[in-house]
């Protein structure tokens, strides 16, 4: 009992010590007295222990990269790492010719994801809501591509267009020589080229989340809908999607998320070369390629945080006031 | 598509519509397995033919040479071999600490709880590229002599065991706890009055309970953590200790000449997660649907 003492000391809020802290915590519903202090000693641990390793991993390494967008590093040796304010910004948004383009393909592929599968996986799911037969056969053709990694994603799409055997141009006829169409290495198409390939893909996604979002949705809703003559879209309209909003939520945040973390189907198509920059590749590029600019990727990088966290944040806000509400 | 009997519930009279619905459910899904049925045909036919009579030809031949020459070529038991070692002690890992935390927040009313598991949640949702410079650097810096083969955390399969943990724990750690939120209070309250302990009431109380979510997290993670791309690509150096996705695209270019062994060779590194998804369907789609539903 006397090791109670210390549990009304207020805590320091906000985001918690990585270290193993609980001693101070305090415990309500009448565990308290119940904890001993092996008890203690035991949550300290099953929370100390993942939460060092998200942290050290994850946040104090994203932390690191805003400190090393205002430095300049060659990565041999820490005396080398020289504070320069904004330098690496200023250069990155007038200097680099590579970065806007990048910035306007990731809106680009939002866009697209948005716009294109999103809806389209959103009438796929309405449809196989229907209780048709074979709808398990019809959804695992269109989820199939989100359990194939999008490497493999890369390497079966370039069979379809590759210039001289591929797939489609082989059909129409554009490969001879001469008449290529190069979907893959024409700056104007390659863009356009992969977001078929990832549409494809974030199809199949969005329709399982709608989906489950579907099945939530209360039948009597759609039974007093039809009782009252509505039609098939009228229902849709103004019964079934607005009751989708919290799945509507979901979606828009996955998409932003995939759209900023976009990397592996456009490294495996052209290495992000001539018309596929993303922002992802040029912070990758600093790291695998011949220049190790660290300060400079890291800016990059900064830029990508500070995108993700103005969605991140909002979204969690929501979630969990909710959820506290629940 | 049609050779499927699902077990027929009251049947519906034929309707027009339903008919109309079907041709086009139908041939959407047969032009979105397009590209992979022509993957497996491509794979299945030599290059000699398809180099002689173009690729949109009838075959002479269809074998499974392809498959065996890439597989064999490759040395891809090797590099499955590898993704084996780093998915599962990373899966298996991801689940255990990820349950410790979803524990903690979700059945103590501790005052850092909430934050906790902000901390966790927003680090899974943050882009990898975020974080890969510093993590390089650390990487490079952390000298594990004798513990790895190469002798730092950079280029071993613990590292990616460990950053697979780090990352995928945020949204396993914000399942775990909402579902574990839902069991009922009196489970543990009984059992801490009856003098168990926390572990106790963890490993043997609480754990059993999580099955059904445990083994959608599983399905998904397995998945995900095989189908990894990005941190082998950058936290690997050396060809011989990639992951096979990874290495798949090392390989393209050293080993395979034509466009039908890099056809057999992506379709053979998909195969495990195909098996996976198929025979698990039901665990995958419920994992994925469990954290968004949630929204």
């Amino acid at each position: 009992m006397t090791t109670d003492t210390t549990t009304k000391t207020p805590e320091p809020a906000a985001v918690p010590a990585p270290g193993p802290a609980p001693e101070k915590k305090r415990v309500v519903r009448g565990h308290r007295r119940l904890l001993t202090r092996r008890d203690r000693f035991t949550l300290a641990l099953m929370a100390g222990v993942p939460t060092v390793l998200h942290v050290i991993l994850v946040w104090v390494t994203a932390l690191a990269s805003i400190l090393l967008a205002f430095t300049t590093w060659d990565g041999i040796g820490f005396d080398s790492i020289k504070w320069v304010g904004l330098d690496n910004f200023t250069q990155l948004f007038t200097d680099n010719p590579q970065f806007w383009p990048a910035v306007q393909h990731n809106v680009v592929w939002f866009v697209v994801l948005i716009l294109i599968p999103t809806p389209f996986g959103l009438f796929l799911a309405v449809q196989l809501d229907k209780k048709i037969r074979f709808t398990r056969v019809y959804q695992t053709a269109f989820f199939l591509p989100v359990v194939i990694s999008m490497a493999c994603i890369g390497f079966v799409w370039q069979l379809v267009y590759n210039p001289d055997t591929g797939l489609i141009n082989s059909i129409i006829g554009a490969n001879e020589p001469g008449h290529y169409i190069d979907w893959i290495g024409d700056p104007h198409l390659n863009l356009w080229a992969v977001l078929i390939a990832a549409s494809w893909r974030h199809t199949g996604y969005m329709m399982i989340l709608y989906l489950a979002g579907l099945k939530s949705v209360d039948p009597s809703l759609r039974e007093a809908s039809a009782l009252d003559g509505a039609g098939e879209w009228q229902t849709f309209r103004n019964v079934i999607f607005p009751t989708l909003r919290p799945t509507n939520t979901v979606v828009l945040v996955v998409t932003i998320i995939e759209a900023l973390r976009a990397f592996d189907l456009v490294f495996v198509f052209n290495k992000g070369a001539q018309g596929t920059e993303l922002l992802s590749i040029l912070v990758t590029n600093n790291i695998i390629g011949e220049s190790s600019r660290i300060g400079y990727g890291s800016a990059i990088a900064v830029v990508l945080l500070v995108i993700s966290l103005a969605v991140i944040i909002p979204y969690l806000i929501a979630t969990f006031r909710k959820e506290r509400r629940a | 598509m049609s050779g499927t009997t699902l077990p027929l519930k009251r049947r519906a009279p034929v309707r027009p519509a339903r008919v109309l619905l079907h041709v086009f459910l139908a041939g959407t899904a047969l032009a979105w397995l397009a590209p992979l049925l022509w993957a497996v045909f491509s794979a299945l036919r030599p290059y000699s033919e398809t180099s002689a009579k173009g690729y949109v030809s009838w075959p002479d031949k269809l074998s499974l040479d392809n498959f065996t020459n890439a597989f064999e070529q490759s040395d891809m038991m090797h590099y499955f071999g590898n993704t084996l070692l780093i998915a599962v002690p990373a899966v298996l890992l991801t689940l255990f600490l990820s349950s410790c935390v979803a524990f903690y927040v979700s059945r103590f009313d501790f005052r850092v709880n909430l934050a906790l598991l902000l901390v966790f949640t927003a680090g899974n949702l943050l882009p990898q590229q975020v974080i890969i410079t510093p993590l390089y650097r650390l990487y490079l810096l952390t000298d594990l002599p004798g513990i790895t083969a190469s002798g730092k955390l950079y280029d071993s399969a613990l590292g990616l065991v460990l950053i697979h943990v780090a990352f995928q724990s945020g949204f396993c750690a914000f399942v775990l706890s909402n579902y574990m939120r839902s069991l009922p209070h009196e489970l543990t309250e009984a059992a801490l009055v009856d003098g168990a302990s926390v572990w106790r009431l963890y490993w043997q109380i609480t754990l059993p309970l999580c099955k059904p979510a445990m083994a959608a997290l599983a399905t998904l993670l397995s998945i995900w953590i095989y189908n990894d791309f990005f941190w082998a690509l950058v936290l690997i150096s050396t060809g011989e200790n990639m992951p096979i996705t990874s290495a798949l695209n090392n390989l393209s270019g050293q080993y395979f000449t034509d466009p039908n062994l890099v056809a057999a060779g992506s379709l053979l590194t998909a195969i495990p997660t195909l098996v996976v998804y198929f025979v698990l369907q039901r665990q995958f789609v419920s994992g994925l649907t469990l954290g968004s539903s949630k929204g």
